[in-house]
């Protein structure tokens, strides 16, 4: 099977061409503002080095930053409401608390509190009450809101209520487009609801983005399937990123370590991806990423849902240096001009890349290094920085290999934080690799009430099935299914036994067999 | 403290105080977050919380605490309706037959921090600059009052949907076990006033300047950042204990406890080092092998040393680097009474207690 990977970053469009496990070529391109061309270039160069023609590729793979961008810059984003079905609770403390007003102005954010929503263990704290829903959306509706939110109190422990709002509205009115928070968040309502807004803002841009990339397809010769790949490493077809796009936000960090991992052949290992700015730090577990256990912050928004575990510091490849004390390296860069202001580019600005060639560790540049004053000391705060970014993101003492992927990764040394780093072949298109090797994944969470009957293990292995169910109606190959991740955990103060089950599996997409 | 005392709280002071609140935790308490933004609510943009003196209180004024009750992922999940506060005093005056002057902090550390400022800004009524504790601790009678042999009870607990009680119990601590069951029966969480107090008995037993001092603290970290543990050991008197990073971290849930060891590596000038915290819910002990750096009731504090922040015993993990800062606790604490209730030996530590 031939896979394209490309993920579309803000500076470069990485794109490589696999043949099952093999590597067959691979091509960096800058970042283009009309996006296609960048793309274009980047996907011709790839294939031609690999010398596979457009149309013997059997799927398409695609990372961006395209969404998380619209979200930093507050640009092309759609005027959205959330309806929260939360009363008799909640109105202490209402929707968009802690936003910033700039872009709660920018999505003209507006919402109402409506009946609803449910106790910790599953009861109603009221019911729904359809007139009252009808009456929120047609308000929001008239101060411009097309795309609506919703979120209910405990919808992670039952998410009943939210789809039933969103079927009410579907039917009754179609010119509402939805976005529910269970599909999206998890426990802690206002982070859950954010992320459901954010979502809903969103839309509009997914629609121009997933076209696009349809026309892409054409104009190169494509004639296969697109994918886009998820926060958690899987992927996720064109149509679901027209729902769904937030879960595409944070690929990027996601894709790299999947990469790593997979350039490497080792499956649970830190992370470091280097690039000309920032670095990213995380670790992968069994080849994907660690994933964030609390809340996580974008673009100054509080939100939950799943993200890769990833510290970012501001080091990279261009970091402007200070040779006098008190010493400093980053965060300010020269970025993408690295390759014109370097000293070893015949530039006149001191950056980490000038340090990296005159401590031995790169071979780079068209010129000689510079003489760096203090330069064992700015090593050392340099080994100091980074070891103190990978001794963060270290969960356990445990020894494990630190590999390094991405343009500046020639900072590093052999070792850090006591550990081995390791630089695998086309470390600098990790990112695209990732995105190519993703897989697909199914995910069902339900609270079951135990009995005679039903045992835990029971239990699990049915929503086991149905989670399998869901990755092959995705296109995952059923004989490759495994499961990823299970969580079980007791709802405590109730009568009976009942348990919150959740259960995602993932598997290698099935391809047609063809040509 | 040679700061003037704060007269009123608007939205930047309420940070402060919730920043400031975060450290007097000492590690416990929960988090503010959710707390601070329906203080903000409740205060609206552009007004303020009256503080005051609890000597501008005539001796028979009534003061009463108000604090929420219950698991803290219920109050991440489903806010409180706003109403509940209004009706639990309303409840609270029937009861005592008495009209209520002043509202207080039971806790000044942790999510218990901000909850009163919703009380004062819904009811307009004044926040009295003082608290039971002087920091966070886990159980309901480490207050100052029950030094003074003050009851819990009259209670009264009240859930959004518009249910009140109201316990009148024989010991503190059928109070705590009859309104732990209640609000499981609410859903998980509750909004209570306790310790309804004079302003006589408050005079004796209060904490007093403790919403001085925490905004005082949140301030310091705003101006210092990283720097903050070192200004904050100036101000204080209290003492930089270590620096280290975290390489180990155990966790047990005993008895409705979060408790456990940290253990710390040192870095800079206390590289080469080794010491251990023990926690339960707040961190309790700070030893280095046997020789004791810090004990509760002192305060001990995790500041992040990149961001000054402080950090919970919830959110340390393994490779985090900190600050360890030790405050010295009230001296209400230091008696051999006090001792008895907040000290090193009611939480099962084979040591004495040794001031900072």
């Amino acid at each position: 099977m031939i896979r394209v990977g490309i993920d579309v970053g803000g500076t470069n469009t990485d794109a490589v061409v696999m043949k099952n496990d093999e590597f067959l070529g691979g091509e960096k391109s800058p970042s283009t503002p009309d996006v296609y061309t960048g793309v274009e270039l980047a996907v011709r160069g790839a294939l031609a080095r690999a010398s596979i023609n457009a149309n013997q590729v059997d799927a398409v793979m695609l990372g961006t930053t395209h969404f998380v961008n619209a979200l930093v810059e507050r640009k092309r984003l759609a005027n959205c409401g959330l309806i929260r079905m939360c009363l008799p609770s909640g109105s202490s403390l209402f929707p968009f608390a802690d936003w910033p007003n700039e872009l709660v102005e920018a999505i003209n954010g507006t919402f109402h509190l409506v009946n609803g929503g449910y106790e910790m263990d599953g009861t109603e704290i009221a019911p729904l009450n359809e007139e009252q829903l009808l009456k929120a959306a047609d308000e929001l509706f008239e101060k411009g809101c097309r795309q609506i939110a919703i979120s209910s109190v405990f919808a992670t422990v039952r998410n009943d209520m939210e789809h039933e709002a969103k079927k009410l509205l579907q039917k009754k009115r179609p010119k509402i487009d939805v976005s529910l928070s269970c599909d999206i968040g998890r426990m802690g309502l206002l982070e859950r609801e954010n992320a459901a807004i954010i979502n809903a803002s969103l839309k509009p841009l997914a629609k121009e983005v997933v076209e696009a990339f349809q026309k892409l397809q054409g104009s190169v010769g494509f004639d296969c399937p697109l994918f886009f790949t998820r926060n958690d490493g899987t992927l996720i077809d064109a149509s679901e990123v027209l729902r769904l796009p937030v879960l595409t936000f944070a690929c990027g960090p996601t894709n790299s370590m999947r990469g790593a991992a997979y350039l490497s052949g080792i499956k649970d290992a830190l992370v470091v991806d280097i690039g000309g700015t920032t670095t990213d730090v995380g670790e992968v577990i069994n080849g994907f990423p660690r994933l964030a256990g609390t809340s996580v912050t974008v673009a100054d928004v509080r939100t939950n849902f799943s993200m890769p575990d990833v510290l970012s510091i501001g080091l990279g490849g261009g970091s402007r240096i200070r040779p006098e004390q008190p010493l400093a390296i980053g965060p300010e860069s020269v970025g993408h001009e690295l390759l014109q202001r370097a000293y070893i580019f015949g530039g006149d600005v001191l950056t980490a890349s000038d340090l990296a060639v005159s401590i031995g560790r790169a071979k780079m540049g068209t010129h000689a290094a510079p003489e760096i004053e203090n330069a064992d000391e700015l090593k050392q705060l340099l080994d100091q920085i980074i070891s103190d970014a990978v001794a963060r993101t270290r969960t356990s003492d445990k020894q494990m290999p630190v590999i390094a992927v991405g343009g500046g990764s020639v900072l590093l040394g052999a070792q850090v934080d006591g550990l081995e780093v390791i630089r695998p072949p086309h470390h600098d298109l990790a990112n695209a690799v990732g995105a190519a090797i993703a897989q697909i994944s199914g995910e069902v969470s339900k609270v079951v009430s135990l009995s005679e009957e039903l045992d835990r293990e029971t239990a699990i292995a049915q929503i086991t099935q149905e989670a399998n169910e869901v990755a092959i109606s995705r296109g995952a190959d059923i004989t490759s299914l495994s499961m990823l991740s299970l969580s079980d955990v007791p709802l405590s103060y109730l009568p009976g036994n009942n348990l919150a089950i959740s259960v995602t599996v993932v598997g290698d997409l099935k391809m047609e067999q063809r040509k | 403290m040679n700061n003037p005392a704060i007269t009123k709280i608007d939205f930047k002071a309420l940070k402060y105080i919730a920043d400031g609140g975060a450290i007097l935790g000492s590690g416990g308490g929960g988090d503010p977050y959710v707390g601070r933004l329906m203080a903000q609510q409740a205060l609206g943009s552009n007004n303020t919380v009256a503080v005051i003196d609890i000597d501008e209180l005539p001796d028979d004024a009534l003061i009463l605490p108000i604090a929420m009750m219950g698991a803290p992922t219920v109050m991440l999940e489903k806010f409180s309706s706003g109403e509940e506060i209004p009706k639990l005093i309303s409840m609270m005056e029937r009861f005592l037959g008495k009209k209520v002057a002043a509202i207080l902090c039971i806790e000044a550390g942790g999510l218990n921090s901000t909850i009163p400022f919703i009380a004062a800004a819904q009811m307009q009524l004044p926040i009295v600059d003082g608290d039971a504790m002087g920091r966070a601790f886990p159980e309901l009678q480490m207050v100052t009052f029950t030094l003074g042999g003050i009851q819990a009870t009259p209670m009264a607990m009240m859930d959004e949907k518009g249910n009140g009680a109201t316990f009148d119990t024989i010991s503190n601590s059928w109070a705590e076990k009859l309104a732990r069951a209640l609000t499981i029966e609410m859903g998980g969480a509750a909004m209570v006033s306790l310790y309804p107090v004079t302003a006589a008995q408050c005079r004796n037993y209060l904490i007093r300047g403790s919403l001085t001092k925490a905004h005082r603290i949140g301030q310091i970290m705003a101006e210092h950042g990283a720097n903050a543990c070192a200004a904050l050991v100036e101000e204080f008197d209290g003492t930089h204990l270590f620096q280290g990073r975290v390489r180990d971290v155990n966790r047990v849930s005993e008895g409705g406890f979060a408790r456990g060891t940290v253990k710390l590596e040192g870095l800079g000038d206390f590289i080469n080092r080794e010491i251990t915290l023990s926690f339960q819910n707040e961190f309790l002990i700070a030893r280095e092998g046997d020789n004791v750096l810090a004990t509760t009731p002192d305060l001990i504090t995790l500041l992040d040393i990149f961001s000054g922040d402080a950090v919970t015993t919830e959110l340390v993990k393994y490779g985090l680097p900190v600050n360890v800062l030790g405050l010295p606790c009230d001296p209400i604490w230091q008696s051999p009474q006090a001792l008895e209730i907040v000290g090193p030996r009611y939480f099962k530590l084979d040591y004495d207690y040794k001031p900072i």
